[in-house]
């Protein structure tokens, strides 16, 4: 459940936001990475959970998730890493990089103004 | 009216922050510093102690213990002869950088080599928490089944080390089916330079390896 401590770190960082730009938020979208391990479900339980009471409370978070690329070394082409098939679709190698893993990162927030 | 703004800005930077002094912390006085995580039950307690214990006045080891609860570990890293913090987290499944900076000033830093943070049992959480850490050991014991490679990929993914721990009980004919070869080829395939040892902290059977690993570490900081 370390959604709950991501959930935290995300009210600050919308609230802060929110001071700045003197809107409500209403929507934010967050982009992570496959080793972020997040879970949308818990993520906005737990942010749904702790928003109550604040400016943020009812405003709608939207996941959006940036799978694992590897590079083919033989082809070069790069596709999202599957652990279950890990080879490349295009020609079928199995000799890749793992290119590094997204970020886990507030990326918009929407507010109603005025 | 309705106005969008981009923030693209890194969530858990609080944590980021801490984890960066606790590395400053670690580069400025000279220590090797291994965040150890895996499940609840594969060892890493015992694995540190006799690691404690065959290096002895070779390689100086403190200890940092996360718990939900009890200062059990803690007391049984003292009684190995090694200095060691518990902190408990009091209901958290992972340790955080804030923590770790809390009570790092009250080890012994000083006398030590190597500083072991030993995580809250957990396959999940811990590896998406950066501590400040040298770098992370994973380790997995033969009873927790040959798939939580495929099943927890973040952990394997980012460690430097994996230790198969209890090693032993697969010598005992019919007690656990687990194919370590398949456990060392999805790690390798997450993680191509990912180092393996195949311990068991009972019978002390690997030790040499892991220990040596260790020393080469040290000596290379």
């Amino acid at each position: 459940m370390h959604e709950a401590m991501v959930a935290e770190s995300l009210l600050a960082a919308i609230s802060n936001e929110a001071e700045k730009q003197g809107g409500k938020p209403i929507l934010a979208k967050v982009s992570c990475g496959t080793l972020n391990a997040i879970n949308d479900d818990v993520l906005c339980f737990a942010f749904e959970a702790i928003a109550t009471g604040t400016l943020c409370e009812g405003m709608t978070l939207e996941v959006i998730h940036r799978p694992m690329q590897g590079k083919c070394k033989s082809c070069g082409g790069q596709f999202g890493f599957d652990i279950f098939n890990p080879r490349c679709p295009d020609c079928s190698e199995s000799d890749f990089e793992l290119l590094p893993d997204a970020p886990l990162l507030l990326e918009t927030i929407e507010f109603e103004t005025g | 009216m309705r106005k969008k703004i981009d923030v693209r800005k890194k969530i858990l930077s609080a944590n980021e922050e801490y984890a960066l002094q606790n590395k400053h912390f670690m580069a400025r006085h000279n220590k090797l510093c291994l965040n150890m995580i895996s499940s609840p039950g594969s060892g890493k307690t015992t694995i540190l102690a006799g690691t404690i214990n065959r290096l002895k006045g070779k390689v100086r080891i403190g200890v940092i213990e996360g718990d939900i609860k009890t200062d059990i570990d803690a007391e049984k890293i003292r009684a190995a002869g090694a200095p060691a913090i518990q902190i408990e987290t009091q209901g958290a499944c992972h340790l955080s950088a804030q923590q770790v900076n809390k009570v790092l000033k009250n080890l012994p830093t000083a006398n030590l080599d190597v500083i072991f943070i030993e995580n809250v049992g957990n396959l999940v959480c811990p590896s998406a928490f950066e501590l400040g850490e040298t770098a992370k050991v994973a380790v997995l014991s033969v009873a927790e089944g040959d798939d939580k490679v495929v099943k927890y990929p973040a952990l394997f993914a980012k460690a430097k080390v994996l230790l198969i721990n209890k090693i032993d009980l697969l010598e005992a004919v019919g007690q656990v089916d687990f194919d370590i070869e398949k456990v060392k080829a999805d790690a390798h395939r997450l993680n191509s330079s990912i180092e393996i040892f195949q311990v068991s902290a009972k019978t002390g059977q690997g030790f040499d390896k892991w220990c040596d690993w260790l020393v080469k570490a040290v000596e290379s900081l």
